[in-house]
């Protein structure tokens, strides 16, 4: 039986980026602000410590920072004939837990959405025909807010975080150097580009040479010192080559950690609980609103904490099932089409061509999560896609954000053609082309589709006995058709870039969960201009239960060929401005359905 | 600075924080969890939970370091048995030749050992909670053993299946041909081994061995850093500022582990 | 005084040679430590218009005294001791360690203070008397707070009466006959407590005199930069050489441009005291928290004034001592390039404001070498402020370096770069490490690999 908790007015479930953003921006109001974390405090010094940081095994292989799936996981499959299973490893993402989430343990890539991406109906129906986004079975959607609309907010996220780069479009302007493609930049990034490895700059003059943009990859790594508008200090990046799967030590990555929580923590009104993991939202007996959630502490003990607005800021899988374990919204039936909540499920098509040079040393263990350089010249609809029989694109680069060894050799397998995978041929060719080898990576967009879906397993449960949530997903033609695209582009720079020999990886056949890929996975709390297509409204305001808002990648109605922690930073920005400017006033719907 | 609570606090000398959140003991108990039950009985302490406000969490001498594994001689997990398909099998797969050591003298088999004798064999980050149907490929990990299972069941079944190829042979008796020959069966799925899928034995066995040339030296494996060495990585250096635009020259500075490297004592 | 009572007071005063009292320091551990961040919000985080309406009458102050006692309690870091670990402000109960027993703070929220009139605040403040005239323990810095005025002494008052009131009641003191008894501080006082009035010699300014009242005074800065004599009284001819509290050294504040302020500039030591750092140095320790709770609060002309009259002390410098062991460089010089330079960087230049500093830096120049073995066993945190808010933290390394590599990298750092200290043996790494209770690693892995 939950022990009844005096009300909070602002709840926040989850502490990662979303929430820690949502507790900044609202704390001014004065409000009383609480965040419900399932999992344990941690910061620099003593948990990401540049003493241990430095450590593959633990870290990636052993999954230090991960949500650990043993006590919780979901279910996977490729389509809805198959009978899915637990996913009892961690591989294709890797989820995060804990305070700061997965933006502790991010490669602070930061992107921006093209204009068109918000407008992926539309845009691709007006210019290629109305099949070309229903094709495949495919369920694309507007999404009901415009880039114009949130480059204020994208801003304010650069500023955070002292976003690395070279502005391509300032205010209209193409700047030199900068992405020709990307949507108009009312400022330029507040730090110039990180300085390049070699690998990048052969990629670069090769990409030239085949007729494409290159620029530096947008980072938030720091490229130099920087202080954010909350005061907040960041150190110049080292490049230690530790960025994804690990936290840094060196308070050179933008993170929940290093830019909102010293100025967060001084809040009077905020109160973070950790070890506190939410079970379930509790509404009121007409189920128009919600009057509390429940939650579990770390010895086991059940709360009901009540709240006067509940903020969903864990991962999207997570916000998901809350909703559908909460029976909020209708959930999403792939058979009729009918319903919302675990609609459009979607995630990123990745390949990755390596090269291998021999008069080359590249030293690939010099690196940072966004170092590196990318053509987005095959991106969105940033080329003419008439007769190619796929929509959506995605950007190819050659980034060094790493030189594991155990991630190359039992991971990422960079080694040439024919290699065998052990023995004296394999120990031979790893010795010769460690310091010569590099990848392009290819990352693409991924549309949403009618059999792509999140909703509730009829046969799995989690250690409190919930249904664990289930994920049907995989690859369709339209997929396969633009990676492949990709990867033939990325092999045309590699073949440029003259190395002794390369070898392409493209992405072929279902969806796995073994092999990592990335931890974008979106869709299925969907947002949209009305209350039949869309779980929440632009402002991430549940249509069903107004004071209820649900944050993050989820909202994303199909994924775009980009790296999803900017949009979803955007977003939230956004939401907190209605909140304090209109909801707070007078709550209710933001917007009329 | 936080109030409230913390039993953190009072845990003595060794001053750790950010152990695992684990509640298993609490609830549910054993019922979900198969052959990991037991081992959980053991298990890491929980994370309660903390209320904090008012500034960043911060204690002297508060450092979520790594366990040193490189303390005690010989096997905590394998029997004599075990180790001697253990030994030979990575050997083959790193041997020591022309371009330096190989996995035994790296303490690969020193590595799995102490990595199945600790919470990874035990599958603390494993979900093997059943039912346990057969699974896709694409389903990845789908059996109800923990690693250290995995391995006590899979080695004596391929003994078997090397007694029954070779006349009743060890795996260690065989010439490197014929041990070549029995890891390739085993990576291919040709060897059929009672009551264990070898591919599933094969997945997690390539990848601890690597994981073994080439991990810190702190766990027991890559000892002298022969792995390290072998391709040129530095290790667990951290400052490569200086190098960021110095392309295609070689790194000078010799590798480093977590404990450090042989400088640090000798004088 | 009767002859007796004298007596015991004497005997009890031998008794505990050493004792220090005015030195006694707060603890550090994790269960006593006062709040890192309560900076500024001592007082809840209400305006002084808040403050006011929360006053009682008779004494109804005016919103300027509030407001002038408010900024002497920060200037004084009153919350520091009176206030504990987790507990509301100045609600004390906080453990004070001596070397003989623990003193707990009283409660000096509005609950308590409203009994207290001015005289007895000022009396308090002059005498070491307590409300009912019962002597005070010099922990409670009574020879510093001697110079307070009365008008700023009313103010303090007013302001501490407007705190939120907190019914706290402290534990008893922990402190062994005869120590318990308070006579004892009658003789102590005889020998050792004669106040002058400050004098502010012909041609300082009007910040110097300003300094010396706040540094003199409220701020009570020697009560840990100035060594103690035997029985924890100052020794008022070396103030502010520096001064050894409870495993931490307070560094020479004299103008000595090795180990003290000699090289910084009036700026430098604003900045440091505003923002917690600089480009020479960061505050950590217990200065991070006078620097959070305190300085970082006051306004600047006040902080340009401290400046002023602590750049203005003679020059005092401890022994460099002898030359150190060729071999424990080398293996020093081994330890900093893998461990310490990507932050320090390897000319020991550090990153201004980020990472400070090691080349030429002061603190780890002290003739006592403990803050350097200290911050490298457990790490250390910068102070955050408003201006600053990053507690930029260096991490623990007990766990990583044996104690003598710990010897060896302190006393590398001590004599690289034109540094120059007295080595470091691993035998004061091996005591402070168990004085602080710290893990201690097994022998490196590189050890073990030799034994192999």
């Amino acid at each position: 039986m939950a022990t009844k908790l005096p009300e909070v007015d602002i709840l926040l479930v989850g502490f990662g980026w979303t929430s820690a953003i949502m507790a900044q921006e609202l704390a001014e109001t004065g409000l009383s602000i609480l965040a419900l974390e399932r999992s344990a405090w941690r910061d620099t010094p003593a948990d990401m410590a540049p003493t241990f940081d430095q450590d593959e095994l633990r870290y990636y292989w052993r999954q230090h920072l991960f949500q650990n799936v043993s006590h919780d996981t979901l279910t996977i499959r490729n389509n809805t004939s198959q009978t899915a299973l637990p996913m009892r490893r961690l591989g294709s993402f890797l989820l995060g837990t804990g305070v700061g989430g997965a933006g502790v343990h991010w490669n602070g890539q930061i992107w921006r959405f093209l204009p068109s991406d918000f407008l992926a109906k539309s845009h691709n129906a007006q210019r290629y025909g109305p099949q070309s986004v229903t094709q495949y079975d495919m369920t694309v959607q507007d999404w009901g807010v415009t880039y114009e609309e949130l480059e204020p907010h994208y801003d304010t996220f650069d500023k955070l975080c002292g976003t690395a780069g070279k502005a391509g479009n300032l205010r209209g302007q193409i700047q030199p150097g900068g992405n020709p493609f990307e949507g108009p930049r009312q400022n330029e990034f507040p730090a110039p580009p990180l300085p390049m490895t070699y690998a990048p700059t052969l990629f670069a003059k090769a990409a030239s040479e085949v007729g494409y943009h290159p620029f530096p990859h947008p980072a938030g790594n720091m490229s130099q010192p920087y202080q954010n508008p909350l005061g907040a200090q960041l150190g110049q990046c080292t490049y230690c080559g530790f960025c994804e799967k690990f936290a840094c030590g060196n308070y050179s990555k933008a993170t929940p950690q290093t830019t909102l929580f010293p100025s967060l923590f001084t809040k009077p009104n905020f109160t973070l609980k950790t070890g506190a993991e939410v079970l379930k939202i509790n509404l009121d007996s007409n189920g128009k609103r919600a009057v509390s959630v429940t939650y579990v502490d770390g010895e086991g003990r059940e709360w009901e904490q009540p709240a006067g607005a509940i903020l969903l800021g864990a991962y999207i899988l997570h916000n998901v099932r809350l909703l559908l374990l909460s029976g909020i919204g209708k959930p999403y039936n792939p058979q009729t089409g009918e319903g919302v909540v675990g609609k459009n499920y979607a995630y990123q098509i990745t390949s990755s061509v390596h090269v291998f040079y021999d008069d080359k040393i590249l030293n690939p263990f010099i690196g940072a999560g966004a170092l590196g350089m990318v053509v987005d010249d095959f991106n969105g609809d940033n080329f003419d896609h008439s007769g190619k029989g796929f929509i959506g694109g995605g950007y190819i680069a050659l980034l060094t954000t790493n030189g594991r060894p155990v991630e190359w050799y039992a991971g990422s397998h960079i080694v040439p053609k024919d290699t065998p995978n052990w023995g004296p041929k394999w120990k031979a060719a790893v010795a010769k082309n460690y310091l010569k080898s590099a990848t392009l990576a290819t990352h693409g967009a991924v549309m949403s589709h009618r059999g792509n879906y999140l909703d509730l397993d009829p046969t799995y449960r989690d250690i409190y006995g919930r249904p664990m949530l289930r994920m049907t997903f995989d690859y369709t033609d339209n997929e396969h058709k633009m990676s492949d695209f990709l990867t033939d582009r990325a092999t045309d720079i590699a073949k440029a870039m003259r190395p002794r020999e390369f070898r392409a990886n493209p992405r072929k056949g279902s969806w796995s969960v073994v092999p990592y890929q990335t931890t974008h996975n979106t869709g299925g709390a969907i947002m949209g201009a009305t209350p039949q297509d869309s779980v929440v409204n632009t402002y991430m305001q549940s249509w069903d239960v107004p004071n209820l808002f649900v944050m993050g990648a989820g909202a994303f109605p199909q994924n775009p060929g980009y790296n999803p922690t900017a949009t979803v930073a955007a977003l939230t920005y956004r939401a907190a401005a209605a909140i304090k400017s209109q909801y707070l006033k007078a709550p209710g719907a933001l917007v009329q359905a | 600075m936080a109030d409230a609570k913390d039993d953190a606090q009072k845990d003595g000398a060794q001053r750790r924080t950010h152990t695992l959140l684990d509640r298993r003991k609490l609830l549910a108990g054993g019922a979900l969890l198969g052959s990991a039950g037991a081992a959980m009985a053991g298990g890491a302490a929980e994370v309660r939970g903390t209320t904090i406000r008012n500034g960043q969490i911060w204690r002297p001498g508060e450092a979520d370091y790594p366990e040193d594994a490189t303390g005690a001689k010989g096997y905590r997990f394998f029997t004599g048995a075990e180790a001697a398909f253990v030994e030979p099998a990575s050997e083959r797969m790193i041997p020591s030749d022309d371009l330096g050591p190989g996995a035994i003298e790296a303490g690969v088999p020193v590595f799995i050992d102490r990595q199945l004798a600790g919470p990874f064999g035990r599958g603390d980050h494993f979900y093997l909670g059943g039912p346990w149907p057969q699974g896709l490929e694409t389903q990845g990990y789908q059996t109800r053993y923990t690693p250290a299972d995995l391995y006590r069941a899979a080695i004596p079944a391929i003994e078997r299946w090397v007694g029954g190829q070779f006349s009743g042979r060890g795996f260690k008796s065989l010439g490197g041909a014929d041990q070549d020959k029995v890891l390739t069966a085993l990576e291919g799925g040709d060897a059929k081994l009672k009551g264990v899928s070898a591919k599933a034995f094969w997945g997690l066995f390539i990848e601890n061995v690597i994981e073994g040339f080439f991990a810190d030296p702190i766990y027991g494996g890559n000892r002298d850093m022969v792995g390290w060495k072998l391709i040129g990585f530095p290790g667990a250096r951290y400052d490569y500022r200086e190098w960021v635009g110095r392309h295609s020259e070689r790194y000078p500075l010799p590798p480093v582990g977590l404990k450090g490297r042989p400088a640090w004592d000798r004088a | 005084m009767t002859r007796s009572r004298l007596a015991l007071a004497l005997v009890c005063a031998a008794f505990a040679g050493g004792l220090l009292f005015a030195g006694a320091t707060l603890s550090q551990s994790a269960t006593e430590a006062p709040p890192q961040d309560a900076a500024g919000r001592a007082d809840g985080g209400l305006s002084v218009e808040q403050l006011l309406a929360r006053t009682t009458p008779p004494n109804t102050p005016n919103r300027d005294q509030v407001e002038r006692g408010r900024q002497l309690v920060i200037a004084g870091d009153c919350a520091a001791c009176h206030t504990k670990a987790g507990g509301a402000p100045f609600a004390g109960s906080r453990p004070i360690r001596t070397p003989f027993g623990v003193i707990y703070s009283p409660n000096i929220t509005s609950d308590h203070m409203k009994h207290w009139s001015a005289d007895q605040f000022y009396r308090a403040l002059h005498r070491g008397l307590d409300d009912d005239g019962h002597h005070l323990y010099p922990a409670f810095p009574y020879t510093y707070f001697v110079h307070v005025t009365r008008a700023d002494s009313d103010a303090m008052l007013a302001y501490l009466r407007t705190t939120p009131a907190v019914a706290a009641k402290r534990p008893a003191n922990a402190l062994p006959f005869p120590l318990n008894i308070r006579g004892v501080l009658v003789v102590w006082n005889a020998l050792f407590f004669h106040p002058k009035p400050l004098q502010t010699p012909a041609g300082k300014s009007a910040a110097w005199a300003r300094g010396q009242y706040l540094v003199e005074g409220p701020g009570h800065c020697g009560a840990c930069h100035t060594p103690k004599n035997m029985l924890g009284a100052d020794e008022t001819s070396k103030a502010y050489q520096g001064g050894v509290l409870d495993n931490w050294e307070a560094p020479n504040l004299t103008a000595d441009a090795r180990t003290g302020l000699g090289a910084w500039s009036v700026d430098d030591i604003v900045e440091y005291l505003k923002t917690g750092r600089n480009a020479r140095a960061q505050a950590g320790g217990p200065m991070a928290e006078v620097v959070s709770a305190s300085t970082s609060m006051l306004p600047d002309p006040d902080l340009r004034a401290i400046a002023v009259y602590l750049k203005d002390r003679p020059a005092a410098a401890p022994n460099a001592g002898g030359d150190p062991d060729r071999a424990a460089m080398a293996r020093g010089e081994a330890i900093w390039q893998d461990t310490c330079s990507a932050c320090h960087l390897q000319s020991g230049e550090g990153q201004a404001r980020f990472f400070p500093p090691m080349r030429g830096n002061q603190g780890v120049q002290q003739g006592d070498p403990t803050n350097v073995v200290r911050v490298i066993l457990e790490g250390v945190r910068t102070a955050p402020t408003p201006t600053r808010p990053t507690p930029l933290s260096m991490p623990s390394y007990a766990w990583k370096l044996t104690d003598r590599e710990i010897a060896d990298v302190a006393t590398y750092v001590r004599n690289a770069w034109g540094n120059k200290a007295a080595p470091v043996g691993a035998d004061k790494v091996a005591s402070l490490r168990r004085k602080l209770d710290l893990i201690r690693p097994p022998l490196s892995s590189w050890s073990k690999v030799d034994q192999r």
